[in-house]
């Protein structure tokens, strides 16, 4: 039985304070594991676990599929391609066909919005979100949320800024959902553009200056701009992005506070973000990936691993 | 319903029986255009009404319908029956089966199958189908060739085929240059273009209406401003010609704000509204059920409110389902990949009695939407209960109840967004074309 309240990770829209609190506290304890000389405990072991992943994604696929092997899972992984997809198989029947193998979760990553949901309707295993389209990537909220609460000891009055594509991203709404209900500020910088419709009824600040957003946040989390918006007409150029959106030093040095720098990945280096910040001193990139092992760990764990402590140290 | 002579000939929907001699007791005749509301015995003999009738001869089908209501024939102006083409999804004999157990004399169907309706041949062909049922189907002919947008079809040679409507519903004119030249050739015909009033490329893409819905589920918006823009060009061909325009389906605050005002100028446009824009707003979306993904999409609140009054005040002249099949695999997919659309036919009585009459609106005026307009609209004869007239009529049981159970669909699709919902009041049967279905 799982020590959520509910039986799937499928967004955190309907997740409460406390269970992010469960979350990022079991993460923590789970981060110690992996700075341990031997780094696997038993707690998933007799439980299978399959990737399944509809879209490419390296960091995502291998954070998982690590954290899974940490925990002893039996794990499984599916690409869609070279896969029945590719010869026209529904995704129910997909999905169908794997749970008829026994499987206990499904981490799955889709272009579709709301696939995990649909999933999490038509099979009795445990679905994980591992991103569905522009829809939500709760783990990688997560696992900003936890580097965050590391870095500032607390999410609750922090001021966070999500820099770039909002409309396109799965990362911010997920970060919007779970910093809000964490008691956190978010700001929304970006072109107009790339700001979608009705984003203020969730309670965040919007602004188009980043030099503004720099003077009055604690963190920036740097949003990754896809290279073909550009050619839909979202905004003019690349050239002109950078100019007035991405994060240089000489921009970050304005800031009256230090500020700490997330960046989601992969990164366009020079577009969204300049390498002497993303290698910077405020950078909290590498750091998020270790956390995103740790969040993972806990995620799968806390939804599959029943009611048993996680071996301490 | 009691039937003193029982014949079990009238209970099965798959064999409606001639309608030589019926007689129908007690039942509330609603007819308001011909001033009638009064308990009456109505016969029918040789397909044509008797009210009160001297004699009943003998060997005549007797039924009680005290406490039962018979009004003219219910029409349904925006109907898809996708054959050809699909008909895994519905027939047009399914269609038309969909139609009576909804309470139906009459459809129109649009002409967005495989091939389009765009020729006699084809047209002709479809009404062929429904022959031997009580339902008058009503071809709305391709506007274009192949509803490609670009060529008009001819025109005359499918008006002297008895069409009276074009449109390539599904999708609008683009090009204005064509809509207008549609409309005033249509015009010409005494014919009109019914338009889906839609911006394809603010739409484009699009899976919901845009709000803050779409964004919270991260789903690809359609702006209510897609829909509206169109509006508003429709209006403005329409008063530059002189040609009359319907509008399909409006779903928009701002589209009912237009049409209201462009009918207070005299431009002559009519339009349609159908059950879920006027009952559901696109919070419905929230669970990614693409029972509730249709086009033009659920919309705000704000839409849904603007919609409700605009059906009240006969700014929107016409209730019609824009009833819309597909099989349940097609439906059972991710929501961005499912096809628009939702069917109708068999809970569009049961949610206007439940939801309309008569705390909206009365029930004379549900018929104005419902019997008269859209056979206005269509230069079709309207049906009466005025002794002597044919037979088209809708009986109705306004208390019996139901939950809508979509494996009882008579159509072959069950993609309804009303699955669950209890209502109150349900088609008893119909009687058109010297054929009748009681159930």
């Amino acid at each position: 039985m799982s020590l959520l309240s509910h039986k799937h990770m499928l967004g955190l829209r309907d997740y409460s304070e406390q269970d992010i609190t469960i979350i990022l506290d079991t993460a923590e304890r789970m981060r110690e594991i992996l700075d341990r000389p031997v780094k696997k405990v038993p707690t998933l072991r007799g439980v299978t676990v399959v990737n399944l992943f509809f879209e490419s994604s390296t960091r995502t696929r291998t954070s998982f599929e690590l954290a899974e092997k940490r925990l002893s899972a039996d794990t499984l992984n599916f690409s869609a391609s070279g896969s029945a997809v590719e010869k026209g198989e529904t995704l129910l029947d997909t999905a169908r066909n794997i749970e008829a193998m026994r499987i206990d979760v499904v981490v799955m990553r889709h272009k579709s919005p709301g696939s995990p949901h649909f999933l999490a309707r038509h099979l009795d295993s445990i679905i994980v979100n591992a991103g569905d389209g522009r829809h939500e990537h709760p783990t990688q909220a997560l696992l900003d949320m936890l580097t965050l609460r590391e870095k500032f000891g607390t999410l609750k009055g922090l001021r966070v800024c999500l820099v770039g594509d909002i409309l396109h991203s799965r990362v911010a709404m997920s970060n919007i959902v779970g910093l809000k209900t964490m008691g956190a500020n978010v700001v929304l910088c970006g072109p107009a553009t790339l700001i979608p419709r009705g984003i203020e009824r969730f309670g965040v600040e919007i602004t188009h200056s980043l030099d503004d957003a720099i003077q009055h946040c604690d963190a920036l989390n740097i949003l990754r701009i896809q290279l073909e918006r550009q050619q839909s007409g979202l905004f003019p150029s690349l050239r002109e992005y950078q100019k007035y959106f991405g994060l240089t030093r000489e921009r970050l040095d304005k800031a009256p506070n230090p500020l700490t720098v997330l960046h989601p990945g992969p990164i366009n280096r020079g577009v969204e973000i300049t390498s002497d910040v993303a290698d910077g001193e405020h950078s909290v990139i590498l750091r998020q990936v270790t956390n995103g092992v740790a969040v993972r760990m806990a995620v799968l764990y806390l939804l599959a691993g029943g009611r048993a402590e996680p071996e301490s140290k | 319903m009691k039937s003193s002579s029982m014949n079990p000939k009238y209970a099965s929907i798959d064999h409606p029986a001639p309608a030589r001699s019926i007689y129908f007791e007690g039942a509330r005749l609603i007819d308001p255009r011909s001033g009638i509301d009064q308990a009456a015995g109505l016969l029918i003999r040789d397909g044509l009404i008797s009210v009160n009738p001297q004699q009943i001869p003998e060997g005549t089908d007797r039924f009680d319908l005290r406490g039962h209501w018979i009004t003219p024939g219910w029409f349904d102006l925006h109907v898809h029956l996708r054959e050809p083409g699909r008909e895994v999804a519905e027939t047009i004999v399914s269609g038309c089966h969909a139609a009576m157990a909804g309470g139906f004399t009459g459809v129109a169907c649009m002409p967005n199958t495989d091939p389009p309706l765009d020729n006699a041949g084809l047209v002709g062909w479809v009404r062929d189908q429904a022959k031997g049922l009580p339902i008058d189907v009503h071809v709305i002919a391709a506007a274009t060739r192949e509803r490609k947008g670009k060529e008009l079809v001819d025109m005359s040679e499918l008006v002297e085929a008895g069409v009276r409507a074009f449109t390539d519903d599904g999708s609008p004119i683009r090009s204005s240059a064509v809509l207008r030249h549609a409309m005033e050739y249509a015009n010409m015909l005494g014919a009109r273009i019914f338009e889906h009033a839609e911006d394809s490329e603010l739409v484009q893409g699009g899976a919901m209406n845009e709000s803050e819905w779409s964004t919270s589920l991260g789903l690809p918006g359609m702006p209510a401003i897609g829909e509206t823009i169109d509006v508003v060009r429709c209006i403005l061909i329409s008063e530059y010609t002189g040609a009359a325009i319907h509008l399909c389906h409006v779903s928009t605050k701002e589209s009912v704000h237009w049409i209201r005002e462009a009918k207070r100028r005299g431009i002559r446009v009519t339009a349609e509204v159908c059950p879920h824009h006027l009952l559901l707003n696109d919070s419905a979306c929230k669970e990614f059920d693409t029972n509730f993904k249709m086009n033009p999409p659920l919309r705000a609140e704000a839409d849904r409110l603007a919609c409700i009054e605009g059906f009240r005040d006969g700014t929107l002249d016409v209730y019609c389902t824009d009833h819309a099949p597909h099989p349940w695999e097609s439906k059972a997919q991710e929501f961005d990949v499912a096809p628009f659309g939702v069917v109708g036919l068999e809970t569009a009585m049961g949610i206007a009695l439940t939801h309309f009459v008569p705390t909206m609106m009365d029930l004379n005026t549900l018929l104005e939407r419902v019997v008269y307009a859209p056979r206005a609209i269509l230069a079709q004869p309207v049906p009466s209960l005025v002794s002597g007239a044919p037979a088209n009529l809708t009986l109705i049981d306004p208390d019996a109840t139901m939950t809508v159970d979509p494996a009882t669909f008579r159509s072959r699709s069950r993609n309804t967004a009303f699955a669950g919902w209890p209502l109150k009041g349900k088609a008893m049967g119909v009687v058109n074309r010297g054929l009748a279905y009681i159930a």
